[in-house]
């Protein structure tokens, strides 16, 4: 192990760059396969903004490993166990209704996280929540809005918002455990304690749930471990894709 | 000759002269805005190396640039052509920076640039990028860049690049990017 790896500083990075390009990834599978153009282009945008994100973060980590691994190294060549995203970002697109309810609760989350991060001890992670907080600030209406569109529309499309937030809620709990990273990095004023984020989220989720006429789930058994490296079937899937180039033709550049 | 005063001046008179060269870098994105008009461009420092090969002197240029959106792909185009520029220019070292702190506003677009985006077709930011935040705020009222009437509509948040998002018009019935506001 390198030695560096020890600073909680570089597991809680991995943490935040992890959510934005498996999330990211998993977003650019509906390039081409929008519902309408305009809402391929906006998903595929989106995309885009995550793995612009999780570029930075992941540069952050290597900086602070000081191990030689490079940022794309930590993107393609670790393997599942090695992950430190939540089990939520890796869920698989299902129908549209899956994917705005998956974004949504995403979002509202990214957005309570980044804001706290303003403050962060560390200016470089200071520096890198200012600039994905004004993208994610567009994420979350985007997706706020369809949600309402979908909860409160037809019949149809109110039952599949609902099955994707009973589905899906169970993933959420974990967005707000802390662990001894995360006890690490606030002590160390560089990050934040993530049950500090469940009022902001609530207070984001509740309004919009209401207008989309959608029922919150009530809160019981949850599913937790995507940030200790514990995930669930579908990470594979999404690293075989993603690192498949860089594994079988190493050093290949283009 | 080696008088300090004297020579942080002609750093300064070399460092705007290299502001002047790379008006030739273009957004690829959007080409009719140079970076500097865009508030891409942040910095640049020279500094006299010592004497190069042809016996003049050899000088470093850093060239410092943020990004507008952290997934631009055009931020890699950029630096190439900054490159290309100034290597032609005949600079001995090019050294092109990234910084993220403060962060890239619409705020820092330049008059003349929101100009020539309307002339391209693309309607300029609406209001200052402070201050925004809102869950479901309005959205500001964009003015067609064709035919200027006020009664447009947006189609989608997110458009044909990151920075903007389309609109259409009424009155026209022509589509239109709106350079939107951040």
């Amino acid at each position: 192990m390198m030695a560096a790896a020890d600073d909680p500083l570089f597991e809680y990075l991995l943490r935040l760059g992890d959510n934005d390009l498996i999330l990211g990834h998993r977003l650019s599978e509906w390039c081409g396969h929008g519902p309408v153009l305009e809402e391929d282009i906006a998903i595929s945008n989106i995309a885009l903004d995550l793995i612009g994100q999780a570029s930075l973060w992941l540069d952050l980590a290597a900086e602070v490993e000081c191990g030689g691994r490079s940022s794309d190294e930590l993107a393609y060549k670790r393997d599942v166990l090695d992950w430190r995203n939540t089990i939520l970002a890796e869920q698989p697109n299902g129908d549209f209704a899956v994917t705005m309810t998956r974004q949504f609760l995403f979002d509202c989350h990214h957005h309570a996280l980044l804001t706290a991060l303003l403050e962060s001890a560390n200016t470089d992670v200071a520096a890198v929540a200012e600039k994905a907080l004004k993208e994610v600030t567009y994420h979350r209406r985007h997706s706020g809005e369809w949600l309402i569109r979908l909860g409160d529309g037809t019949e149809e499309s109110h039952g599949r918002a609902q099955t994707a937030l009973d589905n899906l809620w169970v993933f959420t709990h974990e967005l707000f455990e802390a662990d001894g990273v995360d006890q690490a990095v606030v002590a160390a004023g560089t990050g934040v304690d993530p049950a500090h984020l469940k009022a902001a989220w609530d207070a984001m989720v509740n309004p919009v749930l209401a207008e989309a006429t959608l029922q919150r789930p009530a809160d019981g058994w949850s599913i937790r471990g995507g940030r200790q490296g514990v995930h669930s079937e579908h990470l594979g899937y999404i690293l075989a894709e993603m690192q498949f180039l860089p594994r079988a033709y190493p050093d290949a550049v283009w | 000759m080696n008088d300090p005063v004297q020579a942080i001046s002609k750093t300064d008179a070399r460092a705007l002269s290299v502001r002047a060269m790379l008006n030739a870098v273009v957004d690829p994105e959007i080409p009719v805005l140079t970076i500097a008009e865009m508030g891409v461009l942040r910095d640049v420092a020279v500094e006299t190396l010592g004497l190069g090969e042809g016996g003049g002197a050899s000088e470093r240029v850093t060239v410092t640039i943020t990004p507008t959106y952290s997934g631009c792909p055009a931020m890699a185009v950029i630096e190439m052509d900054i490159r290309d520029v100034l290597l032609q220019a005949g600079f001995g070292e090019v050294r092109v920076e990234t910084v993220l702190a403060p962060a890239w506003t619409t705020d820092w677009l330049a008059d003349t640039g929101r100009e020539k985006l309307r002339a391209l077709g693309i309607a300029p930011p609406v209001g200052v990028a402070a201050g925004k935040g809102v869950l479901f705020g309005l959205d500001p009222q964009v003015s067609c860049p064709r035919c200027t009437s006020a009664n447009t509509h947006m189609l989608s948040r997110f458009g044909s690049t990151a920075c903007k998002a389309l609109y259409r018009c009424a009155a026209c019935q022509e589509p239109f990017d709106y350079f939107k506001c951040i």
